[in-house]
């Protein structure tokens, strides 16, 4: 039997069932997995203790035949969602060893599932970062290196934790967040399947804050499959968050029909950006090929305000930070650095507590929402948001789903864009509509490049329709039969 | 529009966050060329165009008024960085 690590989610799902092997068996793999990566930095948090026992209860559940629907799947969480007495920094020094009496929503969901707990994840500072560069607890490896190259590259952000982890066959699955494309361009760069759901699909109650309007909590796994099971415990009306939809959740495996004939795929002429490298395109002409064959129509779309999304995302983005990470002041929770009065103590405290990113990321905030610039910035990019989601309504009377590439291009050095914050930003250019327009998007790994990289094609859907984004991923998944994997260089 | 180093002075002073003189310039900077990408957004026609204030159109539900919790003085104190008998402190404010 190959390695329990290498078993997809539903696989070990179909193995449990069939007492091909025990939860503990498949958590202590997992466990020692989890010990041999430490050169990957993957996780800042390591539960063995728990997922043992969350394990034990689960073999003890399907002894009595009241297995639950992800019972004994071992998960690692992204270090944003407060897990109830375990510690959670959103891998900022600010929070110090701040740690929650309460759960967040969606991991209580895994749990109350049957999932079994390894660990917390490491992340951009605030979720704020698209290489993982920002974290508090140092950077996180791309399992994935370069052909014949041992230089280090980033496993993209902000949920690198979660992408490397998964990648590396650490977990089964992990939580990651999405505000630009913090699950699709780290799932693009490490060969993995990432989907942002629609806003309000999963409960933002207890995950850390960055962009209130933007964040949504989705899955990485390394099968589309696997995305649905998991999506289906995350996912689900929550009254703690005002914003969260009184929706049913589907079976989203059942949407995993393989049949997309007929169906109307939009490609958006906007999204062939001059500077984008050709692999890029080529692999994008590839997944219409594959969906063309599939029997899907394919036509192309304009969303003519594309290339205004960026700028308009570090607006808003920044602005609801600044004002989100305001509650950062030392009193109640947190790294408190000590001052003579309250406003010094509050500026040290604050000074000494958030990173360059996220202190830059406040500053703009703060500037744009000032007296004598909200109109010309804030409330501009505001008007602006709603005719970049306007152009998605229109296409959307004329396609049921968009095919776009992921990313801009495969995984990067380590150092390569962290001194200019601009290149940095440029990496969400196809992921951060979505968000912007609220939108479910899935992140496929379609191929490799000429360095021997994964590269990622998205769909993006109607809002809520996060089965024909599933649909539409499944087929691109079995068409690219995506079975590269990185080498096991950093096991110890 | 462009910041100078007496903005980033005053910006991080409403944000209550320290920055050392000798980073203003370089924030400054970094700030502007941010701002000056931003700036492309004028261009973009919107008149007649509402702010979007929500992701995904919906009303906000409303609840009973009714008190759903309590009785958690030891939480809500457990991360406290100088808790005193069940209360959280700051410098002194009054004189």
């Amino acid at each position: 039997m190959s390695a329990l690590t290498d078993l997809s989610l539903a696989d070990a799902l179909t193995g449990l069932a069939a007492k091909d092997f025990s939860a503990r068996e498949l958590a202590t793999a997992h466990v020692e997995a989890v010990a041999a990566a430490s050169t990957l930095n993957a996780f800042v948090v390591e539960t063995p203790e728990r997922a043992l026992a969350d394990a034990e209860a689960s073999d003890a559940r399907r002894a009595r035949g009241e297995a639950l629907p992800l019972d004994g799947i071992p998960l690692a969480i992204k270090d944003l969602f407060c897990t109830k007495g375990i510690r959670t920094t959103a891998a900022s020094r600010i929070l110090g060893d701040f740690t929650p009496t309460y759960e967040s929503t969606v991991t209580s969901q895994l749990w109350r599932d049957g999932a079994v707990m390894l660990g917390k994840l490491n992340l951009d500072e605030f979720a704020m970062g698209s290489s993982n560069e920002t974290s508090a607890f140092g950077p996180v490896k791309n399992p994935w290196r370069r052909t014949g190259d041992t230089a280090v590259l980033v496993p993209g952000g902000s949920s690198g934790g979660s992408a490397a982890a998964v990648a590396a066959r650490l977990c089964l699955g992990a939580t990651g967040t999405d505000t630009g494309g913090s699950i699709r361009q780290p799932a693009a760069f490490t060969g993995i399947v990432g989907i942002k759901p629609t806003y309000g699909r999963c409960s933002r109650w207890g995950i850390v804050a960055f962009a209130s309007s933007l964040d949504q909590a989705g899955p990485m796994t390394r099968t589309v499959t696997d995305a649905a099971l998991m999506l289906r415990s995350m996912a689900g009306h929550d009254p703690k968050d005002s914003t969260s939809a009184n929706r049913a959740v589907p079976d989203y495996t059942k949407a995993l029909t393989g049949d997309v004939r007929g169906l109307k795929i939009g490609i958006p002429k906007e999204y062939r950006i001059e500077g984008v490298p050709a692999e890029i395109g080529r692999l994008w002409e590839q997944g219409i090929e594959w969906l063309k064959a599939a029997g899907a129509e394919i036509r192309e779309i304009s969303l003519p305000h594309t290339s205004q999304s960026l700028p308009t995302y570090y607006i808003v983005a920044p602005a609801e930070a600044s004002s989100n990470l305001a509650r950062y002041d030392g009193v109640r929770f947190g790294a408190r650095q000590p001052g003579r009065t309250l406003p010094e103590m509050y500026e040290k405290t604050r000074g000494a507590g958030f990173g360059r990113e996220v202190r830059r990321r406040i500053l703009i905030g703060t500037y744009v929402l000032s007296a004598g610039y909200y109109d010309a910035y804030y409330l501009k990019a505001q008007k602006v948001r709603s005719l970049i989601a306007r152009d998605f309504t229109e296409a959307y009377k004329e396609v049921d789903a968009i095919l776009a590439p992921a990313t801009p291009s495969a995984a990067f050095a380590a150092g390569e864009k962290s001194a200019d914050p601009l290149a940095m930003y440029l990496n969400d250019v196809f992921t951060v509509t979505a968000n912007l327009a609220g939108l479910p998007a899935l992140a496929v790994p379609a191929g490799l490049n000429s360095q021997g990289l994964p590269l990622g094609l998205q769909v993006i859907g109607r809002a809520f329709d996060e089965e024909t984004v599933l649909r539409i991923g499944h087929v691109i998944e079995k068409a690219a039969a995506f079975t590269a994997r990185p080498d096991n260089w950093w096991r110890v | 529009m462009s910041v100078d180093r007496n903005t980033v002075a005053r910006i991080a002073r409403l944000a209550r966050i320290e920055v050392p003189e000798g980073e203003l310039e370089h924030i400054a900077g970094e700030l502007n060329g941010i701002l000056a990408w931003i700036e492309q957004l004028q261009a973009v026609d919107t008149t007649g165009v509402e702010p979007m204030t929500s992701a995904v159109a919906s009303s906000l539900p409303l609840r009973a008024d009714l008190v759903s919790d309590g009785g958690i003085l030891d939480n809500l104190m457990a991360n406290a960085p100088d808790p005193h008998d069940g209360f959280f402190t700051v410098p002194k404010v009054v004189e």
